[in-house]
Protein backbone atom coordinates (compact mmCIF):
# COMPACT_ATOMS: atom_id res chain seq x y z
CA UNK A 1 0.00 0.00 0.00
CA UNK A 2 1.17 3.49 -0.84
CA UNK A 3 1.14 6.45 1.47
CA UNK A 4 -1.90 8.64 1.44
CA UNK A 5 -0.22 11.46 3.34
CA UNK A 6 2.34 12.56 0.73
CA UNK A 7 -0.23 13.18 -1.99
CA UNK A 8 -3.28 14.22 -0.04
CA UNK A 9 -4.92 16.02 -2.92
CA UNK A 10 -8.73 15.81 -3.04
CA UNK A 11 -8.68 14.01 -6.39
CA UNK A 12 -6.46 11.37 -4.97
CA UNK A 13 -8.75 10.92 -2.00
CA UNK A 14 -11.70 10.57 -4.34
CA UNK A 15 -9.84 7.88 -6.24
CA UNK A 16 -9.16 5.86 -3.06
CA UNK A 17 -12.82 6.24 -2.04
CA UNK A 18 -13.85 4.78 -5.38
CA UNK A 19 -11.36 1.99 -4.89
CA UNK A 20 -12.89 1.21 -1.50
CA UNK A 21 -16.38 1.07 -2.97
CA UNK A 22 -15.52 -2.04 -5.00
CA UNK A 23 -14.94 -4.40 -2.03
CA UNK A 24 -17.80 -2.70 -0.17
CA UNK A 25 -20.15 -3.44 -3.06
CA UNK A 26 -19.03 -7.07 -3.00
CA UNK A 27 -19.81 -7.28 0.72
CA UNK A 28 -23.23 -5.66 0.31
CA UNK A 29 -24.19 -7.96 -2.54
CA UNK A 30 -23.07 -11.01 -0.58
CA UNK A 31 -25.02 -9.96 2.52
CA UNK A 32 -28.15 -8.43 1.08
CA UNK A 33 -28.74 -10.14 -2.25
CA UNK A 34 -30.29 -13.37 -0.90
CA UNK A 35 -33.12 -11.40 0.72
CA UNK A 36 -33.68 -9.38 -2.46
CA UNK A 37 -33.82 -12.67 -4.36
CA UNK A 38 -36.31 -14.16 -1.93
CA UNK A 39 -38.56 -11.12 -2.19
CA UNK A 40 -38.39 -11.11 -5.96
CA UNK A 41 -39.19 -14.84 -6.09
CA UNK A 42 -42.23 -14.32 -3.91
CA UNK A 43 -43.77 -12.18 -6.69
CA UNK A 44 -43.04 -14.66 -9.49
CA UNK A 45 -45.27 -17.22 -11.15
CA UNK A 46 -44.13 -20.87 -11.11
CA UNK A 47 -43.09 -20.77 -14.77
CA UNK A 48 -40.74 -17.92 -13.99
CA UNK A 49 -39.17 -19.51 -10.91
CA UNK A 50 -37.69 -22.73 -12.20
CA UNK A 51 -35.97 -21.30 -15.24
CA UNK A 52 -32.39 -21.41 -16.42
CA UNK A 53 -32.06 -17.64 -16.82
CA UNK A 54 -33.70 -16.04 -13.79
CA UNK A 55 -34.18 -12.26 -13.57
CA UNK A 56 -34.08 -10.09 -10.47
CA UNK A 57 -37.24 -8.18 -11.38
CA UNK A 58 -40.22 -10.43 -12.11
CA UNK A 59 -41.39 -10.11 -15.73
CA UNK A 60 -45.01 -10.71 -14.79
CA UNK A 61 -45.34 -9.90 -11.09
CA UNK A 62 -48.16 -11.61 -9.24
CA UNK A 63 -49.66 -11.62 -5.76
CA UNK A 64 -50.86 -15.20 -6.26
CA UNK A 65 -48.19 -16.61 -3.88
CA UNK A 66 -49.26 -14.29 -1.09
CA UNK A 67 -52.92 -15.07 -1.66
CA UNK A 68 -52.19 -18.78 -1.43
CA UNK A 69 -50.00 -18.55 1.66
CA UNK A 70 -52.42 -16.26 3.48
CA UNK A 71 -55.31 -18.59 2.72
CA UNK A 72 -56.35 -21.71 4.65
CA UNK A 73 -53.49 -24.06 5.49
CA UNK A 74 -51.00 -21.23 5.04
CA UNK A 75 -48.76 -19.44 7.47
CA UNK A 76 -51.46 -17.37 9.18
CA UNK A 77 -52.20 -19.79 11.99
CA UNK A 78 -48.53 -20.62 12.47
CA UNK A 79 -47.71 -16.90 12.62
CA UNK A 80 -50.41 -16.29 15.20
CA UNK A 81 -49.11 -19.23 17.25
CA UNK A 82 -45.61 -17.78 17.12
CA UNK A 83 -46.85 -14.30 17.99
CA UNK A 84 -48.67 -15.64 21.04
CA UNK A 85 -45.73 -17.67 22.31
CA UNK A 86 -43.17 -14.94 21.60
CA UNK A 87 -45.16 -12.12 23.22
CA UNK A 88 -46.10 -14.14 26.31
CA UNK A 89 -42.59 -15.42 26.90
CA UNK A 90 -40.97 -12.00 26.37
CA UNK A 91 -43.35 -10.25 28.79
CA UNK A 92 -42.98 -12.99 31.39
CA UNK A 93 -39.19 -13.03 31.16
CA UNK A 94 -39.05 -9.26 31.49
CA UNK A 95 -41.32 -9.21 34.55
CA UNK A 96 -39.22 -11.86 36.27
CA UNK A 97 -35.90 -10.30 35.35
CA UNK A 98 -36.62 -6.67 36.23
CA UNK A 99 -36.22 -6.84 40.06
CA UNK A 100 -33.20 -9.08 39.64
CA UNK A 101 -31.65 -6.70 37.10
CA UNK A 102 -32.06 -3.91 39.64
CA UNK A 103 -30.38 -5.96 42.34
CA UNK A 104 -27.57 -6.94 39.99
CA UNK A 105 -26.92 -3.35 38.95
CA UNK A 106 -27.37 -1.56 42.26
CA UNK A 107 -26.71 -3.88 45.21
CA UNK A 108 -23.47 -5.49 46.18
CA UNK A 109 -24.04 -9.00 47.40
CA UNK A 110 -22.65 -12.48 47.22
CA UNK A 111 -25.61 -13.48 45.08
CA UNK A 112 -24.46 -11.29 42.20
CA UNK A 113 -21.49 -13.50 41.51
CA UNK A 114 -23.66 -16.61 41.51
CA UNK A 115 -26.14 -14.99 39.13
CA UNK A 116 -23.43 -13.84 36.73
CA UNK A 117 -21.93 -17.30 36.89
CA UNK A 118 -25.29 -18.80 36.00
CA UNK A 119 -25.72 -16.35 33.09
CA UNK A 120 -22.35 -17.36 31.65
CA UNK A 121 -22.85 -21.10 32.20
CA UNK A 122 -26.36 -21.17 30.74
CA UNK A 123 -25.14 -19.33 27.64
CA UNK A 124 -22.46 -21.86 26.88
CA UNK A 125 -24.46 -25.05 27.46
CA UNK A 126 -25.68 -26.76 24.29
CA UNK A 127 -29.48 -26.69 24.12
CA UNK A 128 -29.60 -30.49 23.87
CA UNK A 129 -28.53 -30.82 27.51
CA UNK A 130 -31.31 -28.50 28.65
CA UNK A 131 -34.08 -29.71 26.41
CA UNK A 132 -33.79 -33.43 27.22
CA UNK A 133 -34.64 -33.05 30.95
CA UNK A 134 -36.92 -30.08 30.32
CA UNK A 135 -38.87 -32.15 27.82
CA UNK A 136 -39.26 -34.89 30.44
CA UNK A 137 -40.46 -32.35 33.04
CA UNK A 138 -42.95 -30.87 30.57
CA UNK A 139 -44.17 -34.36 29.68
CA UNK A 140 -44.72 -35.16 33.36
CA UNK A 141 -47.03 -32.14 33.72
CA UNK A 142 -48.64 -32.85 30.30
CA UNK A 143 -47.18 -29.62 28.97
CA UNK A 144 -45.21 -31.20 26.13
CA UNK A 145 -46.85 -30.39 22.82
CA UNK A 146 -48.51 -27.28 24.26
CA UNK A 147 -47.95 -23.56 23.87
CA UNK A 148 -47.66 -23.10 27.61
CA UNK A 149 -44.81 -25.62 27.66
CA UNK A 150 -43.00 -23.79 24.88
CA UNK A 151 -43.56 -20.44 26.61
CA UNK A 152 -41.93 -21.81 29.78
CA UNK A 153 -38.97 -23.10 27.77
CA UNK A 154 -38.55 -19.71 26.08
CA UNK A 155 -38.75 -17.84 29.40
CA UNK A 156 -35.96 -19.95 30.87
CA UNK A 157 -33.94 -19.72 27.70
CA UNK A 158 -34.26 -15.95 27.35
CA UNK A 159 -33.82 -15.02 31.04
CA UNK A 160 -30.01 -14.84 30.97
CA UNK A 161 -29.76 -12.36 28.11
CA UNK A 162 -32.84 -10.40 29.22
CA UNK A 163 -31.32 -10.04 32.67
CA UNK A 164 -27.95 -9.04 31.25
CA UNK A 165 -29.26 -6.37 28.89
CA UNK A 166 -31.69 -5.01 31.46
CA UNK A 167 -29.02 -4.72 34.14
CA UNK A 168 -26.95 -2.72 31.66
CA UNK A 169 -29.80 -0.26 31.25
CA UNK A 170 -30.34 0.08 35.02
CA UNK A 171 -26.63 0.69 35.45
CA UNK A 172 -26.80 3.47 32.91
CA UNK A 173 -29.23 5.46 35.08
CA UNK A 174 -27.76 7.98 37.51
CA UNK A 175 -27.73 6.71 41.09
CA UNK A 176 -28.28 10.17 42.60
CA UNK A 177 -31.99 10.28 41.73
CA UNK A 178 -32.78 7.24 43.86
CA UNK A 179 -30.64 8.47 46.70
CA UNK A 180 -32.32 11.87 46.67
CA UNK A 181 -35.76 10.23 46.67
CA UNK A 182 -34.75 7.96 49.55
CA UNK A 183 -33.53 10.95 51.54
CA UNK A 184 -36.92 12.59 50.89
CA UNK A 185 -38.52 9.52 52.48
CA UNK A 186 -39.75 7.66 49.39
CA UNK A 187 -40.34 3.92 49.95
CA UNK A 188 -38.63 1.35 47.77
CA UNK A 189 -41.71 0.54 45.62
CA UNK A 190 -42.21 4.26 45.12
CA UNK A 191 -38.63 4.67 43.99
CA UNK A 192 -38.95 1.69 41.67
CA UNK A 193 -42.24 2.61 40.01
CA UNK A 194 -42.28 6.41 40.20
CA UNK A 195 -38.66 7.21 39.51
CA UNK A 196 -36.89 4.33 37.84
CA UNK A 197 -39.64 2.98 35.61
CA UNK A 198 -40.21 6.10 33.51
CA UNK A 199 -36.48 6.45 32.94
CA UNK A 200 -36.15 2.77 32.18
CA UNK A 201 -38.99 2.57 29.65
CA UNK A 202 -36.82 2.81 26.53
CA UNK A 203 -34.54 0.11 27.93
CA UNK A 204 -37.53 -2.07 28.79
CA UNK A 205 -38.93 -1.66 25.29
CA UNK A 206 -35.59 -2.55 23.74
CA UNK A 207 -35.19 -5.65 25.89
CA UNK A 208 -38.78 -6.75 25.29
CA UNK A 209 -38.40 -6.41 21.55
CA UNK A 210 -35.13 -8.31 21.62
CA UNK A 211 -36.64 -11.19 23.58
CA UNK A 212 -39.59 -11.18 21.18
CA UNK A 213 -37.39 -11.40 18.08
CA UNK A 214 -35.34 -14.20 19.58
CA UNK A 215 -38.46 -16.22 20.35
CA UNK A 216 -39.98 -15.42 16.96
CA UNK A 217 -36.85 -16.74 15.21
CA UNK A 218 -36.28 -19.74 17.48
CA UNK A 219 -36.43 -23.16 15.88
CA UNK A 220 -34.85 -25.99 17.89
CA UNK A 221 -37.04 -25.89 21.02
CA UNK A 222 -40.20 -25.41 18.97
CA UNK A 223 -39.21 -28.43 16.86
CA UNK A 224 -38.74 -30.61 19.94
CA UNK A 225 -41.67 -29.43 22.08
CA UNK A 226 -44.52 -29.10 19.55
CA UNK A 227 -45.71 -32.13 17.61
CA UNK A 228 -49.25 -31.11 16.64
CA UNK A 229 -49.28 -29.32 13.23
CA UNK A 230 -52.07 -27.08 14.54
CA UNK A 231 -49.76 -25.74 17.25
CA UNK A 232 -46.56 -25.34 15.24
CA UNK A 233 -44.68 -22.08 15.05
CA UNK A 234 -44.01 -20.41 11.74
CA UNK A 235 -40.36 -21.48 11.69
CA UNK A 236 -41.18 -25.15 12.17
CA UNK A 237 -43.98 -25.12 9.63
CA UNK A 238 -41.75 -23.44 7.03
CA UNK A 239 -38.92 -25.88 7.72
CA UNK A 240 -41.24 -28.74 6.81
CA UNK A 241 -41.22 -27.52 3.20
CA UNK A 242 -37.62 -28.61 2.81
CA UNK A 243 -38.28 -31.54 0.52
CA UNK A 244 -39.24 -31.83 -3.12
CA UNK A 245 -42.66 -30.50 -2.35
CA UNK A 246 -41.12 -27.31 -1.05
CA UNK A 247 -39.21 -26.63 -4.24
CA UNK A 248 -42.20 -27.35 -6.39
CA UNK A 249 -44.07 -24.80 -4.28
CA UNK A 250 -41.18 -22.39 -3.91
CA UNK A 251 -43.30 -19.33 -4.79
CA UNK A 252 -45.72 -19.62 -1.83
CA UNK A 253 -42.82 -20.73 0.36
CA UNK A 254 -40.92 -17.56 -0.55
CA UNK A 255 -44.00 -15.48 0.18
CA UNK A 256 -44.39 -17.20 3.56
CA UNK A 257 -40.71 -16.62 4.29
CA UNK A 258 -41.03 -12.92 3.52
CA UNK A 259 -44.03 -12.71 5.87
CA UNK A 260 -42.11 -14.53 8.62
CA UNK A 261 -39.09 -12.26 8.14
CA UNK A 262 -40.97 -8.95 8.37
CA UNK A 263 -41.56 -8.84 12.17
CA UNK A 264 -37.94 -9.73 12.89
CA UNK A 265 -36.63 -7.25 10.36
CA UNK A 266 -38.83 -4.41 11.61
CA UNK A 267 -37.82 -5.03 15.19
CA UNK A 268 -34.16 -5.17 14.24
CA UNK A 269 -34.22 -1.95 12.27
CA UNK A 270 -35.55 -0.31 15.41
CA UNK A 271 -33.25 -2.15 17.78
CA UNK A 272 -29.84 -2.33 16.24
CA UNK A 273 -28.25 0.86 17.49
CA UNK A 274 -29.64 0.70 21.02
CA UNK A 275 -28.92 -2.97 21.35
CA UNK A 276 -25.25 -2.61 20.60
CA UNK A 277 -24.90 0.27 23.05
CA UNK A 278 -26.90 -1.73 25.65
CA UNK A 279 -24.71 -4.78 25.20
CA UNK A 280 -21.55 -2.73 25.42
CA UNK A 281 -22.62 -0.66 28.42
CA UNK A 282 -23.60 -3.87 30.20
CA UNK A 283 -20.33 -5.51 29.27
CA UNK A 284 -17.73 -2.80 29.50
CA UNK A 285 -18.58 -1.58 32.97
CA UNK A 286 -18.25 -5.02 34.45
CA UNK B 1 -31.44 2.37 49.32
CA UNK B 2 -28.02 2.88 50.74
CA UNK B 3 -29.29 6.00 52.50
CA UNK B 4 -32.07 4.02 54.12
CA UNK B 5 -29.78 1.31 55.39
CA UNK B 6 -27.38 3.95 56.68
CA UNK B 7 -30.07 5.75 58.65
CA UNK B 8 -29.78 3.16 61.38
CA UNK B 9 -26.36 2.69 62.90
CA UNK B 10 -25.51 -0.96 62.49
CA UNK B 11 -22.57 -3.27 62.77
CA UNK B 12 -20.86 -4.07 59.45
CA UNK B 13 -21.77 -7.75 59.49
CA UNK B 14 -25.38 -6.99 60.15
CA UNK B 15 -25.59 -4.53 57.22
CA UNK B 16 -24.05 -7.12 54.95
CA UNK B 17 -26.61 -9.65 56.08
CA UNK B 18 -29.48 -7.22 55.64
CA UNK B 19 -28.22 -6.34 52.23
CA UNK B 20 -28.04 -10.03 51.35
CA UNK B 21 -31.66 -10.53 52.41
CA UNK B 22 -32.66 -7.35 50.59
CA UNK B 23 -31.22 -8.51 47.28
CA UNK B 24 -32.48 -12.04 47.89
CA UNK B 25 -36.05 -10.75 47.90
CA UNK B 26 -35.41 -8.96 44.60
CA UNK B 27 -33.87 -12.10 43.15
CA UNK B 28 -36.63 -14.38 44.35
CA UNK B 29 -38.97 -14.12 41.34
CA UNK B 30 -36.00 -15.02 39.17
CA UNK B 31 -34.52 -17.71 41.38
CA UNK B 32 -37.64 -19.88 41.54
CA UNK B 33 -37.99 -20.51 37.78
CA UNK B 34 -34.22 -20.57 37.32
CA UNK B 35 -33.72 -23.27 39.92
CA UNK B 36 -36.78 -25.30 38.86
CA UNK B 37 -36.42 -24.99 35.09
CA UNK B 38 -32.77 -24.27 34.48
CA UNK B 39 -30.44 -25.49 37.23
CA UNK B 40 -32.25 -28.70 38.20
CA UNK B 41 -32.79 -29.70 34.54
CA UNK B 42 -29.14 -28.95 33.78
CA UNK B 43 -27.98 -31.20 36.60
CA UNK B 44 -30.49 -33.82 35.48
CA UNK B 45 -29.30 -33.49 31.90
CA UNK B 46 -25.70 -34.00 32.91
CA UNK B 47 -26.56 -37.07 35.01
CA UNK B 48 -28.77 -38.53 32.27
CA UNK B 49 -25.57 -38.69 30.27
CA UNK B 50 -24.43 -41.47 32.60
CA UNK B 51 -27.55 -43.60 32.07
CA UNK B 52 -28.94 -45.80 29.33
CA UNK B 53 -32.21 -43.85 29.35
CA UNK B 54 -34.49 -44.44 26.39
CA UNK B 55 -37.99 -43.01 26.00
CA UNK B 56 -40.43 -45.44 27.62
CA UNK B 57 -37.99 -47.50 29.67
CA UNK B 58 -36.56 -46.61 33.10
CA UNK B 59 -33.14 -45.00 33.33
CA UNK B 60 -30.31 -47.10 34.75
CA UNK B 61 -26.86 -45.81 35.60
CA UNK B 62 -24.32 -47.29 33.27
CA UNK B 63 -21.40 -45.10 34.36
CA UNK B 64 -19.17 -44.50 31.36
CA UNK B 65 -20.80 -46.94 28.92
CA UNK B 66 -22.11 -44.08 26.75
CA UNK B 67 -18.62 -42.67 26.42
CA UNK B 68 -17.14 -46.08 25.66
CA UNK B 69 -19.76 -46.40 22.94
CA UNK B 70 -18.70 -43.06 21.46
CA UNK B 71 -15.12 -44.29 21.11
CA UNK B 72 -16.30 -46.96 18.71
CA UNK B 73 -19.05 -44.90 17.08
CA UNK B 74 -17.82 -43.75 13.68
CA UNK B 75 -20.74 -41.31 13.37
CA UNK B 76 -19.61 -39.65 16.59
CA UNK B 77 -16.10 -39.05 15.27
CA UNK B 78 -17.35 -37.78 11.91
CA UNK B 79 -19.83 -35.50 13.58
CA UNK B 80 -17.36 -33.91 16.00
CA UNK B 81 -14.73 -33.60 13.29
CA UNK B 82 -17.30 -31.77 11.16
CA UNK B 83 -18.19 -29.70 14.22
CA UNK B 84 -14.59 -28.56 14.64
CA UNK B 85 -14.09 -27.75 10.96
CA UNK B 86 -17.38 -25.83 10.94
CA UNK B 87 -16.66 -23.95 14.17
CA UNK B 88 -13.12 -22.88 13.31
CA UNK B 89 -13.73 -21.94 9.69
CA UNK B 90 -16.97 -20.08 10.40
CA UNK B 91 -15.56 -18.23 13.42
CA UNK B 92 -12.33 -17.37 11.59
CA UNK B 93 -14.16 -16.34 8.42
CA UNK B 94 -16.55 -14.11 10.34
CA UNK B 95 -13.76 -12.32 12.13
CA UNK B 96 -11.44 -11.86 9.16
CA UNK B 97 -14.18 -10.79 6.75
CA UNK B 98 -15.88 -8.80 9.53
CA UNK B 99 -12.65 -6.90 10.20
CA UNK B 100 -12.35 -6.04 6.50
CA UNK B 101 -15.91 -4.78 6.36
CA UNK B 102 -15.59 -2.88 9.65
CA UNK B 103 -12.45 -1.12 8.35
CA UNK B 104 -14.28 -0.15 5.17
CA UNK B 105 -17.26 1.17 7.10
CA UNK B 106 -15.02 3.05 9.52
CA UNK B 107 -13.40 4.95 6.66
CA UNK B 108 -14.63 7.98 4.77
CA UNK B 109 -17.21 6.55 2.44
CA UNK B 110 -20.40 8.04 0.95
CA UNK B 111 -23.77 6.79 2.30
CA UNK B 112 -22.06 5.15 5.25
CA UNK B 113 -25.27 5.05 7.32
CA UNK B 114 -27.12 3.17 4.58
CA UNK B 115 -24.43 0.50 4.25
CA UNK B 116 -24.33 0.05 8.00
CA UNK B 117 -28.04 -0.83 7.95
CA UNK B 118 -27.90 -3.03 4.85
CA UNK B 119 -25.16 -5.24 6.22
CA UNK B 120 -27.41 -6.21 9.14
CA UNK B 121 -29.89 -8.09 6.93
CA UNK B 122 -28.71 -11.66 7.57
CA UNK B 123 -28.60 -11.04 11.32
CA UNK B 124 -32.29 -10.21 11.58
CA UNK B 125 -33.52 -13.16 9.52
CA UNK B 126 -34.82 -16.32 11.18
CA UNK B 127 -32.31 -19.19 10.77
CA UNK B 128 -34.92 -21.38 9.08
CA UNK B 129 -35.46 -18.78 6.37
CA UNK B 130 -31.74 -18.28 5.91
CA UNK B 131 -31.54 -22.01 5.29
CA UNK B 132 -34.43 -21.96 2.83
CA UNK B 133 -33.01 -19.03 0.85
CA UNK B 134 -29.62 -20.64 0.51
CA UNK B 135 -31.12 -23.96 -0.48
CA UNK B 136 -32.54 -22.08 -3.39
CA UNK B 137 -29.30 -20.23 -4.13
CA UNK B 138 -27.53 -23.62 -4.22
CA UNK B 139 -30.28 -25.39 -6.17
CA UNK B 140 -28.78 -27.53 -8.96
CA UNK B 141 -31.25 -26.55 -11.69
CA UNK B 142 -32.75 -23.18 -10.79
CA UNK B 143 -30.08 -21.97 -8.36
CA UNK B 144 -28.54 -18.56 -8.57
CA UNK B 145 -24.99 -19.73 -7.90
CA UNK B 146 -24.87 -22.22 -10.76
CA UNK B 147 -26.44 -19.66 -13.07
CA UNK B 148 -23.88 -17.02 -12.11
CA UNK B 149 -20.86 -19.33 -12.34
CA UNK B 150 -21.96 -20.83 -15.65
CA UNK B 151 -22.66 -17.46 -17.26
CA UNK B 152 -19.26 -16.21 -16.07
CA UNK B 153 -17.70 -19.27 -17.70
CA UNK B 154 -16.27 -20.62 -14.42
CA UNK B 155 -18.46 -23.73 -14.44
CA UNK B 156 -19.49 -25.85 -17.37
CA UNK B 157 -22.07 -28.02 -15.66
CA UNK B 158 -24.27 -27.18 -12.69
CA UNK B 159 -23.18 -28.58 -9.32
CA UNK B 160 -25.61 -29.87 -6.72
CA UNK B 161 -23.71 -28.00 -3.99
CA UNK B 162 -25.52 -29.33 -0.94
CA UNK B 163 -25.47 -33.00 -2.02
CA UNK B 164 -21.97 -33.10 -3.43
CA UNK B 165 -19.39 -34.73 -1.16
CA UNK B 166 -16.71 -32.37 -2.38
CA UNK B 167 -18.75 -29.20 -1.82
CA UNK B 168 -21.45 -29.67 0.82
CA UNK B 169 -19.32 -28.70 3.82
CA UNK B 170 -17.86 -25.62 2.11
CA UNK B 171 -21.32 -24.57 0.98
CA UNK B 172 -22.66 -24.85 4.52
CA UNK B 173 -19.67 -22.99 6.00
CA UNK B 174 -20.22 -20.11 3.58
CA UNK B 175 -23.78 -19.73 4.83
CA UNK B 176 -22.51 -19.87 8.41
CA UNK B 177 -20.11 -17.00 7.72
CA UNK B 178 -22.86 -15.07 5.96
CA UNK B 179 -25.05 -15.47 9.05
CA UNK B 180 -22.48 -14.34 11.59
CA UNK B 181 -20.80 -11.58 9.59
CA UNK B 182 -23.19 -8.76 10.62
CA UNK B 183 -22.74 -9.22 14.37
CA UNK B 184 -18.98 -9.60 14.03
CA UNK B 185 -18.81 -6.45 11.89
CA UNK B 186 -20.96 -4.38 14.25
CA UNK B 187 -18.90 -5.39 17.28
CA UNK B 188 -15.56 -4.84 15.53
CA UNK B 189 -16.75 -1.51 14.13
CA UNK B 190 -17.75 -0.27 17.57
CA UNK B 191 -14.28 -1.30 18.74
CA UNK B 192 -12.59 0.54 15.86
CA UNK B 193 -14.52 3.68 16.73
CA UNK B 194 -12.96 3.78 20.19
CA UNK B 195 -9.43 3.97 18.73
CA UNK B 196 -8.35 7.63 18.62
CA UNK B 197 -7.62 8.81 15.09
CA UNK B 198 -4.45 10.58 16.35
CA UNK B 199 -2.70 7.28 17.04
CA UNK B 200 -2.88 6.17 13.42
CA UNK B 201 -2.07 9.65 12.18
CA UNK B 202 1.03 9.69 14.35
CA UNK B 203 2.06 6.32 12.94
CA UNK B 204 1.42 7.61 9.43
CA UNK B 205 3.61 10.66 10.07
CA UNK B 206 6.36 8.31 11.22
CA UNK B 207 6.11 6.74 7.78
CA UNK B 208 4.12 3.61 8.61
CA UNK B 209 2.24 2.18 5.62
CA UNK B 210 -1.49 1.42 5.79
CA UNK B 211 -0.79 -2.24 6.49
CA UNK B 212 1.75 -1.44 9.23
CA UNK B 213 -0.63 1.06 10.83
CA UNK B 214 -3.19 -1.71 10.97
CA UNK B 215 -0.74 -4.36 12.16
CA UNK B 216 1.04 -2.37 14.86
CA UNK B 217 -1.56 0.20 15.99
CA UNK B 218 -5.09 -1.01 15.27
CA UNK B 219 -4.72 -4.75 15.78
CA UNK B 220 -3.08 -4.69 19.24
CA UNK B 221 -5.73 -2.25 20.50
CA UNK B 222 -8.47 -4.47 19.08
CA UNK B 223 -7.06 -7.69 20.56
CA UNK B 224 -9.34 -7.85 23.65
CA UNK B 225 -12.47 -7.35 21.52
CA UNK B 226 -11.31 -9.94 18.99
CA UNK B 227 -10.64 -12.49 21.75
CA UNK B 228 -14.02 -11.89 23.41
CA UNK B 229 -15.85 -12.02 20.10
CA UNK B 230 -14.15 -15.18 18.92
CA UNK B 231 -14.82 -17.06 22.16
CA UNK B 232 -18.52 -16.14 21.98
CA UNK B 233 -18.69 -17.08 18.31
CA UNK B 234 -16.88 -20.32 19.07
CA UNK B 235 -19.56 -21.29 21.60
CA UNK B 236 -22.46 -20.25 19.38
CA UNK B 237 -21.12 -21.93 16.28
CA UNK B 238 -20.23 -25.15 18.07
CA UNK B 239 -23.82 -25.30 19.43
CA UNK B 240 -25.39 -24.34 16.11
CA UNK B 241 -28.41 -26.29 14.90
CA UNK B 242 -31.25 -24.71 12.89
CA UNK B 243 -29.36 -23.39 9.90
CA UNK B 244 -27.65 -26.63 8.93
CA UNK B 245 -30.72 -28.68 9.83
CA UNK B 246 -32.70 -26.78 7.22
CA UNK B 247 -29.88 -26.66 4.66
CA UNK B 248 -28.86 -30.32 4.56
CA UNK B 249 -30.35 -32.12 7.57
CA UNK B 250 -26.78 -33.29 8.13
CA UNK B 251 -26.35 -34.86 4.69
CA UNK B 252 -25.00 -36.00 2.34
CA UNK B 253 -24.47 -39.22 4.33
CA UNK B 254 -23.71 -37.35 7.56
CA UNK B 255 -21.01 -35.13 6.04
CA UNK B 256 -22.48 -31.93 7.53
CA UNK B 257 -23.98 -33.50 10.67
CA UNK B 258 -22.83 -31.08 13.36
CA UNK B 259 -22.68 -32.37 16.97
CA UNK B 260 -26.02 -30.77 17.85
CA UNK B 261 -27.72 -32.42 14.88
CA UNK B 262 -26.17 -35.75 15.80
CA UNK B 263 -27.39 -35.41 19.39
CA UNK B 264 -30.86 -34.34 18.22
CA UNK B 265 -31.25 -37.33 15.92
CA UNK B 266 -29.99 -39.72 18.61
CA UNK B 267 -32.30 -38.27 21.25
CA UNK B 268 -35.47 -37.30 19.50
CA UNK B 269 -35.52 -39.55 16.45
CA UNK B 270 -34.05 -42.77 17.84
CA UNK B 271 -35.14 -42.08 21.44
CA UNK B 272 -31.64 -42.59 22.91
CA UNK B 273 -31.98 -39.73 25.37
CA UNK B 274 -29.18 -41.00 27.60
CA UNK B 275 -26.73 -41.12 24.71
CA UNK B 276 -27.90 -37.69 23.51
CA UNK B 277 -27.27 -36.22 26.97
CA UNK B 278 -23.83 -37.87 27.01
CA UNK B 279 -23.05 -36.18 23.69
CA UNK B 280 -24.16 -32.90 25.28
CA UNK B 281 -21.74 -33.52 28.16
CA UNK B 282 -18.85 -33.99 25.75
CA UNK B 283 -19.82 -30.75 24.01
CA UNK B 284 -19.77 -28.93 27.36
CA UNK B 285 -16.32 -30.35 28.13
CA UNK B 286 -14.98 -29.19 24.78
CA UNK B 287 -16.47 -25.70 25.11
CA UNK B 288 -15.29 -25.41 28.73
CA UNK B 289 -11.80 -26.49 27.72
CA UNK B 290 -11.57 -23.94 24.94
CA UNK B 291 -12.95 -21.10 27.03
CA UNK B 292 -10.53 -21.88 29.87
CA UNK B 293 -7.66 -22.06 27.40
CA UNK B 294 -8.70 -18.71 25.92
CA UNK B 295 -8.98 -17.06 29.35
CA UNK B 296 -5.59 -18.43 30.39
CA UNK B 297 -3.89 -17.25 27.24
CA UNK B 298 -5.50 -13.85 27.54
CA UNK B 299 -4.41 -13.68 31.19
CA UNK B 300 -0.86 -14.70 30.27
CA UNK B 301 -0.65 -12.09 27.54
CA UNK B 302 -1.90 -9.27 29.73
Amino acid sequence: MRMAMTLAAPTRRRATTLLLLVPLAAYIIFLAFPLLWLTSTSFKRPNEILVLRPTVIPKAPTLENYREVLGPGGVVRASLNTMKVAVASAVLALAIALPAAYALARKQSRLNKAIIGWILVSQSFPSILIIVPLFLILARFSLANSHLGLILVYVVWSLPFVLWILHGFVKGLPNELEEAAAVDGASFPQILFRILMPLLLPGLATTLLYAFVNAWNEFFFALVVLKDPQLMTVQVSLSRFRGLEGLARWGPLAAGSVIATVPAMAAFAFLQRRLVSGLLSGGVKN
Amino acid sequence: MRAQAGSLPMAGAQTARRRFIGSLSLYLPLLVPVVALSIIPLVQGISLGFTDYRLGSPARFNFLANYARMLGDRDFWTSFRTGFIWTFTVTGGEIILGMGLALLLNGRIPFRGLWRILILIPWAMPPVIKGLIWRFVYHPDAGLLNYALISLGILRYPINWLSDFAWALQAVVLVGIWTGLPLATVVLLSGLQTIPEELREAAALDGASGWRQFRYVTLPLMAPIIVALSSLEFIWNFNSFGLVYVLTEGGPAGLTRLPMLFAYFEGFQYGNLGYAAALGNIMVLIIGGFVLYGVRRQGGAA
